[in-house]
């Protein structure tokens, strides 16, 4: 009995967190002279206003919940996987590199889509492995080691759109040349969501959970997570553990990148990873670790960000106030968790 | 200062800490808090020095009812509570630490607080040199830190929480012997401990509390046995531990040489028989926690060898050292042993090699925890997180999760913070591993503890180690020299150590 109140105590303060976040952004947009009212309802309207708007925010929805599942692996581990934005990078590079070699073969372009996904997945995996064996035999932080990667993956991407994968005749940051339909994955009507993005994500998110709920597995994770000394002590082969929690990240990302590529933008473009990785992290905090929740609440962001589009069009606020409402969020929902815990634990 | 406490009352959930504790403490006096783990000694504490709120009574300092809030509120009232694991910090300096609670003051004068320190030191023959760090000091140093630091802040009484875990025994003299002195000059000592022989010399009253009630207050001198009943409700009988030391070697050092910042470990020939039991005895810092580690695989050595069953595992992980039947307990149970915020079913998943499907049985683990609980009477549930567990039941816990069949069992203070009774549970569990032919190898401060328990002991004093000593031959006070560094003349050369311990 003691517990479910302390569930719906819990509850209480996370919706406090909500209401706090939603009256710093109203403020903000009070400052700016804005109508917070007509931005609120602007947001709603341009995530759910219509089926293309709908559409919009799954696409946007599917590579946030895969990041932010594979992002559960490495915290469940104890690790900041910063890096996460260079895996997903590289797995679009992998996947686009696989693509351009088969352009003007006779391979099935089936065949071509699957062999250029499963490159993308092992471009994120080698990626996230390189963080690892950097933290594990390099002694390097894997939050500095993954930043770093970061850039590196920025700037090879860059260095491909603009050299070796420019388009004939001009390189620019609008990507590279576009594929032929054939390599698309199939989308829905004139939607630009595809059922195969959608089933692919809600695998991943059955995975995860099963993964880090149920097995052994998962359980080692989070003993290595929890307390590394002890978790050796015990018996479990520690940095081995770290390094299979970098691969799941990694074969999550890479996948997310290599849907932007067959699904979305159908080539490469510079900003492919999108901040997606960073706002996975986000999620991650958020909703405390539990995958239960990664579907919903990359859901909400997601709309949060088809939604954010509409503001600078029709209101001339900055884009960016959709990142202000993401990153107040999680700050007052976490302020909410460490006031509950005060007020709870020192009764 | 005098302090009453009026009808406290306290509950963590169903566990009613402290029911109606009434009683007073005169200043002058040293008055002990006696009671076993888990009796409510520590929660009354943390009311007195405002870590806690009491759900209901008052506290009364020299008549006067105050309400403390926290632990700077107490030291503004002159009560400064000594925890158990010194609260200090370790990368700082000694002087640093002395000022770092000292309110109001912004620029403070260093040259006056020094000799400020060293008068306040010299009163108790304390040497702490001020600009050493503080994690140099050993935990008996730490404690006059942080006695000496209280003292300065104004603290009329100091509550002492088994002070005297941990620390060695010329260092527990001078403690004592500071304590007596601090008595005299009319400030209250509140000296909380589950160890009698500490209570009877140093306290001139008690109180015993039990499941979170007042027993009993008794004035000394003591009846040793009338305290016991009152602490566990009833007799406790120590038996004699047998020997059952078999003649088959399971594990050898040879020549081992090891180095840690700052100990030096040389030349260390030994055999152990299966189901003997060795203590490792020496002062804090000394070198057993070295060799410990080293023959646990968690310390390379620089040279020789360690064999475990015939098989050279030197050199080889702490994995390796595990999977040839050698088991390890740290003294720092949820750093080392334990993982926090994870159940107890969980541990035993984790710990269980067989049933290795894909996803775990959970049912099947629960079941098995439930088990082990009830075997090992450990105070909880399957789903209790193990940082909500007494330090007795932690280590039992930790007991519990050992294999089955293992060669040797390398401890680190098996019943250091444990009660009588908890402690001769864990040994009477020890006993049980060597009568199925486990050696043990355990460090200990307590001095008895090795003497009682152990076949053959090891005395350790700043790296070097002794020759094996028959622990029937050996006194309390003899032990007690070496460990200091006297009493070593009888120290064969190596060869014959080698040759006496080969045939035994």
């Amino acid at each position: 009995m003691k517990q479910s109140r302390n569930r719906s105590l819990s509850i209480l303060f996370q919706f406090g967190g909500l209401i706090l976040s939603l009256g710093f952004v109203t403020v903000i947009l009070l400052l700016v002279d804005a109508n917070p009212i007509q931005a609120f309802s602007l947001i709603w309207q341009g995530a759910f206003g219509n089926p293309t708007r709908i559409a919009n925010v799954v696409v946007a929805w599917v590579p946030l919940a895969l990041v932010t599942c594979g992002v559960l692996a490495t915290f469940t581990a104890g690790l900041w996987n910063i890096g996460i934005e260079g895996q997903i990078t590289l797995g679009a590079i992998f996947t686009t590199g696989v693509i351009r070699l088969f352009l003007n073969t006779s391979v099935n372009p089936v065949l071509v889509i699957i062999i250029a996904v499963l490159a993308g997945v092992v471009g994120g995996i080698l990626w996230a492995m390189l963080a690892g064996v950097l933290k594990v035999f390099g002694g390097v932080n894997e939050i500095f080691g993954g930043l770093g990667l970061n850039f590196i993956a920025t700037a090879l991407n860059i260095g491909l759109i603009f050299g070796a994968w420019s388009r004939p005749g001009v390189a620019s940051m609008s990507g590279t040349e576009p594929f032929p339909e054939i390599y698309w994955l199939p989308t829905v009507g004139s939607f630009r969501f595809s059922w195969y993005s959608i089933a692919l994500t809600l695998i991943g998110l059955v995975v995860i959970y099963f993964l880090l709920q149920n097995t052994h597995f998962g359980l080692k994770l989070k003993a290595v997570g929890k307390g590394i000394k002890s978790a050796y002590r015990l018996g479990i082969p520690t940095w081995q553990y770290m390094m299979l929690a970098f691969l799941v990240c990694g074969l999550f990302a890479g996948l997310a990148g290599a849907l932007q590529v067959v699904a979305v933008y159908h080539r490469l473009i510079p900003a492919i990873s999108s901040g997606y990785g960073f706002m996975g992290m986000m999620i991650g905090m958020l909703i405390n670790y539990q995958a239960i929740w990664v579907a919903p609440v990359a859901l909400f962001f997601a709309a949060l960000n088809i939604g954010g589009i509409q503001l600078p069009i029709i209101m001339k606020l900055d884009s960016t106030l959709s990142g202000v409402m993401q990153g107040s969020l999680v700050l007052f929902i976490l302020l909410m968790q460490g006031v509950q815990q005060r007020v709870l634990g020192k009764k | 200062m005098n302090i009453e406490f009026k009808n406290i009352n306290k509950h963590f959930g169903a566990v009613h800490a402290n029911a109606d504790i009434d009683f007073n403490i005169n200043s002058g006096t040293i008055y002990g808090i006696l009671g076993e783990n888990g009796a409510g000694k520590s929660t009354l504490m943390k009311i007195l020095s405002g870590f806690i709120h009491p759900d209901s009574g008052e506290i009364l300092l020299d008549g006067q009812q105050v309400r403390i809030d926290s632990p700077a509120d107490a030291i503004k009232f002159g009560i400064g509570m000594l925890h158990q694991d010194p609260l200090d910090f370790p990368p700082m300096l000694v002087i640093d630490n002395f000022i770092v609670g000292q309110g109001g003051k912004f620029l403070l004068s260093h040259k006056t607080v020094i000799n400020e320190f060293q008068e306040l030191q010299d009163q108790f023959g304390f040497s702490l040199d001020p600009y050493t760090y503080v994690d140099a000091l050993t935990v008996g140093e730490r404690q006059q830190l942080e006695i000496l630091r209280l003292l300065w802040l104004g603290a009329e009484v100091l509550i002492l929480d088994e002070p005297t875990t941990g620390i060695s025994v010329q260092q527990k003299e001078k403690l004592f012997a500071a304590l007596k002195v601090l008595a005299k000059q009319g400030k209250t000592i509140i000296f909380v401990s589950h160890k009698l022989e500490d209570v009877e010399i140093m306290c001139d009253k008690v109180a015993i509390l039990r499941k979170g009630q007042l027993v009993g207050e008794v004035v000394a001198p003591y009846n040793i046995n009338q305290l016991v009943e009152m602490m566990f409700g009833k007799q406790i009988v120590i038996n004699e531990p047998k020997s059952l030391v078999t003649e088959e070697i399971v594990f050898e050092l040879d020549n081992l040489c090891i180095e840690q910042y700052p100990i030096t470990i040389e030349n260390v020939h030994f055999r152990m028989r299966a189901g003997e039991v060795i203590g490792l005895a020496g002062m804090e810092g000394s070198g057993q926690d070295v060799l410990l580690r080293a023959c646990a695989g968690l310390l390379r050595p620089v040279s020789g060898r360690v064999i475990v069953n015939e098989k050279d595992l030197t050199g080889k992980t702490y994995h390796d050292f595990m999977r040839h039947g050698v088991a390890f307990l740290p003294a720092s149970k949820l750093e080392e042993g334990l993982v926090p915020e994870l159940t107890l079913a969980e541990h035993f998943t984790l710990v269980t090699s067989h049933k290795k499907q894909l996803f775990i049985d959970k049912p099947f683990f629960h079941d098995k925890t439930k088990q082990k609980i009830d075997d090992y009477r450990i105070v909880g549930q399957p789903e209790t997180p193990v940082e909500a567990l007494s330090g007795g039941n932690q280590q039992r816990a930790s007991l519990s999760m050992l294999k089955d069949s293992l060669s040797i069992i390398l401890l680190e203070h098996p019943t250091r913070g444990l009660d009588i009774e908890s402690a001769i549970y864990m040994w009477d569990k020890l006993k049980e591993r060597c009568a199925g032919c486990t050696s043990i190898f355990f460090i200990s401060a307590d001095l008895e503890e090795i003497i009682r328990y152990s076949d053959r002991i090891l005395v350790f004093f700043s790296g070097h180690v002794s020759d094996p000593q028959d622990s029937s031959k050996i006194s309390l006070e003899q032990l007690g020299q070496m460990i200091g560094g006297k009493g070593w003349d009888r120290t064969l050369t190596d060869e014959e150590t080698y040759e006496a311990i080969t045939q035994p």
